[in-house]
């Protein structure tokens, strides 16, 4: 058990993970639906506020598991329940707790009907979301990301809009087939491990011989690409997204996206990493893709949420980008946009939303020219898609420019094609932000329209916040994870030859 | 002390004599089943007091072990659970309610004295006695609408069970002839030896051909729909779940007699498997009835847990109990919710779901958990006995069935989330709402809480099922 670091004294990173749960099991005799609203907001709160110490007591020197524990659990199997937070999950796990507080308060008037059966559903999946990022054995790690399906479902097919049937369906289908496969590969390096064992740091580094690498990564591929979403496997994305409640989008697009990306880097790199390499041009250019697909789509859309949406394929391609060129700076910099792109798409789906509340409409054309009418909305509005399109000085630029500086210097013809999907993330969001706060001749008549209330500016202003913090001073963060990082490149460079006959024809 | 061995059938055969008393008389359908759930709850009862009995009874043909106690307490779990929540007996005419109520105990008493039978003769007497009782349920449903399908789907059900049990008969007369005993103890070496002659594997297969019919397994799964269908709504929870648990007791005795190596036997079960899966899942995904719905979804289920038993191993068996022991909880969870729903005891279109989640909260929490479990979706226990059965068939190499097992998953669960869907995402429109008396409220959270907790904490029910694997290999 030499990668971790057990935790002594009160079990904190457990209590985490399950004071949600705790709390979603006291909701249901709370039948009160303002007292359910209070509840949830201080579960949530107080679930935030133990996390912060996480980040103060982590010791960034080691590639370590921090804040581990290790029990027994299906002994016959050896299967344990065995968590910890390393330099990859950590800032993860913050985002998750800090952003749900957010999603309580978002969803305040938002949801009127079966609020109790709401907040509950919000609970259980933050406790599942935090379990899946902690986890450290794979039959835990499994058994939470699939159990999360059933709340999401819930959260989409109940307090959707009109297609949500069709879009909560679509959903639950693409993920749960992606993942079947995935069980089937857990189970085969279960049996391949001597002695058997589920424990993901111990399957790190194991040599597999190169065939079984390549099916184990194939399983795991199909199950993250779908999360991800990578293209062509992001068709669920935009219908999910725009059907969603505003909190059940916030928590999609910042928090559920993150673990396919997270399952690459935690699973796909160290576990597989000949069959990394070997497969990395082909995702290198499907992120390509990705980016300029989720660009080019963003830019057509007249619905603002299906705007950000199709933008968060671009952006996921980025993550993917970096993740992929297998360098310091490309994994540091995804890592970190995997952050920034949690703050910045969750605060803009936060912005639809409350336009929505207002107007009862997503249409760009609806909303346009309420620059005048709701000045601090737009500030929050303006700031946000700044931050999205990555402008210097906001949290994306760091990350997205990470990404560019690790791509360019391996391969540049990649990077240069990447180049445009930059180009067109100015595009469409400067569209969408002119169209929102200034509008043409004939903007619709707004007058009337009530501009943020204290609730919604506590809710945008936290994310404003680490948009600047993030973006002027990125190092904190940036600290937590170098050593885990150069320690997981350790893991993969060992089985870094040179990339086969195929992949050099498609990296120039 | 012997009595305690044969405590708790003798229990339900006293029960039966009580009722049959009854049912002379008229209009005592109250009265029995008031008498009948006293029973099956006083059975639970004995049963659990007996667990630890050990012995055996009426010259060896009947043996007491952990692993006859376990599928007895299951068998009497399951009957007392639809006892309980088919209060009302609503498909049934008032008439013959007292008999509706012999014949069930009638034939959870033959399921019970199955597990326990460990001579070819005596495992047959005793199955017969529940097909047969099982037989006389099915018709016994009121006729709605002058159309006599109950008739029909009974006619189908003896007509096919006879068949196979002909099969199972004539596959036993194969095991007599080529040892000269009955005695499953006595057969098992003597079978080893000639293990890899095809007489004695398709004698075997002969017989298992007639538990694969009571469990619902492809190719032997034609009366599964029909009878799901045109049998009442309690008739249908007890025949879905019930004699599922007897018949993978009487598949791992038999199976034991095998010895896998070398043989085609795992390969010709795992395709059957394979195809049962397939075929339930696809044909279920078009079904717009409830309980023919679930009846294909027991047809799939029936492949998945022979997943187990292809393995041939202890570990494997162990896997088919406990998933055959979450399958009769999700199963059960699933079927008080179509009994409460039913208002006259007619069958319940996925339609008459709508707005559930309104009508009666409890019922529509206990069908996502029922049917998210039987979708094998984590934390449920249907996820946990898939896991296992999956990891221990993939340990002995057969990657292929895995891989189609798993891609049955994803087919699976589009049925069952459309009946979730409807249920929480439909407006009730104009059905009326249902009220859930306190019992059957019980019952459900009873059943929620073990699915859940099996699901998270496997532990405890799998070594109860691998040491009852234990104590037949040993005495075998």
């Amino acid at each position: 058990m030499d990668f971790l670091i057990i935790n002594e004294g009160l079990p904190w990173l457990s209590i985490l993970i399950f004071l949600p749960l705790a709390g979603a099991f006291i909701q249901i005799f709370i039948s009160n639906e303002n007292a359910s609203r209070y509840w949830t907001l201080f579960v949530t709160l107080v679930t935030a506020a133990i996390s912060l110490p996480f980040f103060n007591k982590f010791d960034p020197t080691t590639a370590q598991f921090q804040f581990a524990e290790h029990h027994a659990w299906i002994p016959s199997l050896n299967i344990n329940y065995t968590i910890g937070l390393d330099g990859i999950s950590l800032l993860l796990v913050l985002m998750t707790t800090l952003l749900m507080p957010l999603c309580v308060l978002a969803s305040w008037r938002y949801i009127s009907t079966r609020v109790r059966e709401f907040m509950i559903c919000l609970l259980i999946m933050e406790t599942a979301m935090l379990g899946v990022f902690a986890a450290l054995d794979f039959v835990l790690f499994y058994m939470l990301w699939e159990a999360m399906l059933i709340p999401m479902y819930l959260l989409i097919a109940v307090w959707g809009g009109p297609r949500k049937i069709y879009a909560s369906i679509k959903f639950f289908l693409y993920t749960l087939a992606g993942s079947v496969m995935l069980l089937v590969a857990i189970i085969a390096l279960y049996l391949t491990m001597e002695p058997h064992s589920f424990s993901i740091p111990e399957m790190m580094g194991q040599g597999y011989s190169a065939g079984f690498q390549m099916w184990v990564f194939l399983a795991f591929f199909l199950a993250f690409a779908i999360k991800v979403p990578m293209f062509p496997f992001h068709t669920w994305l935009p219908a999910a997204h725009v059907e969603a409640p505003t909190a059940g989008s916030v928590i999609l697009a910042s928090v559920l996206l993150k673990m396919g990306t997270y399952g690459f880097l935690r699973f796909c790199l160290p576990i597989t990493p000949e069959a990394t390499v070997t497969f990395m041009p082909y995702i290198l250019w499907l992120s390509v893709a990705g980016i300029l697909y989720g660009g080019f789509t963003a830019l057509a859309q007249s619905d603002m949420k299906k705007l950000i949406a199709y933008s968060s394929v671009g952006h996921m391609g980025f993550v993917t980008l970096g993740i992929f060129v297998l360098n310091t700076n490309g994994i540091e910099g995804a890592i970190l946009q995997m952050i920034n792109h949690g703050i910045t798409t969750g605060a803009l789906f936060l912005c639809v939303g409350m336009i929505y509340e207002r107007t009862h409409s997503r249409e760009l054309s609806s909303a346009a020219g309420i620059g005048k009418y709701m000045p601090w909305y737009v500030t929050f509005l303006a700031f946000f898609s700044l931050s999205s399109l990555a402008f210097p000085g906001t949290n994306s630029f760091v990350g997205e420019f990470l990404i560019l500086v690790g791509a360019f210097t391996k391969f540049k013809v990649v990077a240069a094609c990447a180049i445009p999907g930059a180009v067109l993330a100015a595009a469409y969001m400067l569209r969408m932000l002119q169209k929102i706060v200034w509008g043409g001749e004939n903007n619709p008549d707004h007058t009337g329209l009530k501009d943020l209330c204290w609730r919604e500016i506590i809710t945008l202003a936290p994310l404003l916040l680490f948009v600047f913090w993030i973006g002027l001073s990125p190092e904190p963060f940036m600290n937590v994870m170098h050593t885990t990082v150069s320690n997981l490149l350790e893991q993969v460079n060992g089985a870094m030859g040179e990339p086969a006959t195929v992949a050099r024809m498609m990296l120039p | 002390m012997k009595l305690m061995l044969f405590a708790p059938e003798l229990l339900v055969l006293i029960g039966c004599l009580i009722i049959f008393m009854v049912s002379l008389g008229k209009g005592n359908g109250r009265t029995a089943r008031n008498l009948a759930a006293t029973i099956a709850v006083l059975n639970v009862i004995v049963t659990l007091l007996c667990f630890f009995q050990d012995g055996a009874l009426f010259y060896k043909v009947y043996q007491i072990d952990l692993f006859s106690q376990l599928f007895k307490l299951l068998i009497a779990f399951g009957l007392a659970a639809v006892i309980l929540f088919s209060k009302e007996l609503k498909g049934i005419s008032e008439d013959v309610r007292p008999e509706y109520y012999l014949f069930l105990l009638l034939s959870a008493l033959g399921l019970m004295m199955v597990v326990s039978s460990v001579e070819l003769l005596t495992l047959f007497i005793a199955l017969e006695l529940s097909s047969f009782s099982l037989y006389l349920l099915v018709p016994m449903r009121e006729d709605s609408g002058g159309l006599r399908t109950q008739m029909e789907c009974a006619a189908k059900y003896i007509l096919f069970g006879v068949v196979v049990t002909g099969i199972m008969l004539f596959g036993m007369s194969y095991l007599f002839g080529l040892t000269g005993t009955t005695y499953l103890g006595a057969l098992l070496p003597k079978l080893h030896l000639i293990a890899s002659q095809p007489v004695a594997v398709v004698g075997i297969l002969m017989v298992m051909a007639g538990f694969a019919f009571k469990l619902g397994l492809f190719p032997f799964h034609f009366w599964v729909p029909d009878v799901y269908q045109g049998a009442s709504n309690e008739t249908t929870a007890f025949v879905a779940s019930v004699p599922k648990v007897a018949a993978i007791a009487l598949m791992i005795r038999i199976a034991s007699l095998m010895v896998p190596e070398g043989s085609s036997v795992p390969v010709f079960i795992g395709v059957m498997a394979i195809a049962s899966m397939f075929y339930g899942n696809l044909l279920a995904l078009v079904q717009t009835d409830v309980k023919r719905m679930l009846g294909f979804s027991g047809i799939a289920h029936a492949g998945y847990v022979m997943l187990g038993i292809l393995v041939f191993r202890e570990t494997g068996y162990s896997n088919a109990i406990f998933y055959i022991t979450g399958y009769l909880v999700m199963n059960l969870a699933c079927f008080l919710v179509i009994c409460n729903v039913s208002t006259a005891g007619e069958n319940v279109t996925i339609n008459d779901l709508s707005g559930l989640h309104k009508r009666a909260p409890v019922l529509a929490v206990t069908l996502l958990v029922g049917m998210f479990a039987l979708a094998g979706i984590p934390p449920f226990v249907g996820f946990m006995g898939k896991f296992m059965l999956l990891s221990g068939a993939l340990s002995q190499g057969y990657l292929v069935f895995v891989i189609l097992a798993a891609i049955n998953t994803a087919i699976s669960i589009y049925y069952y989330l459309s009946v979730v869907r409807v249920a929480f995402t439909a407006s009730a429109e104009k059905r009326n709402s249902i009220e859930v008396g306190l019992i059957t409220k019980t019952v459900s959270v009873a059943l929620m809480v073990i699915i859940i907790v099996m699901g998270v904490v496997p532990s405890t029910v799998l070594e109860m099922a691998a040491q009852a694997v234990k104590t037949i290999m040993i005495t075998s």
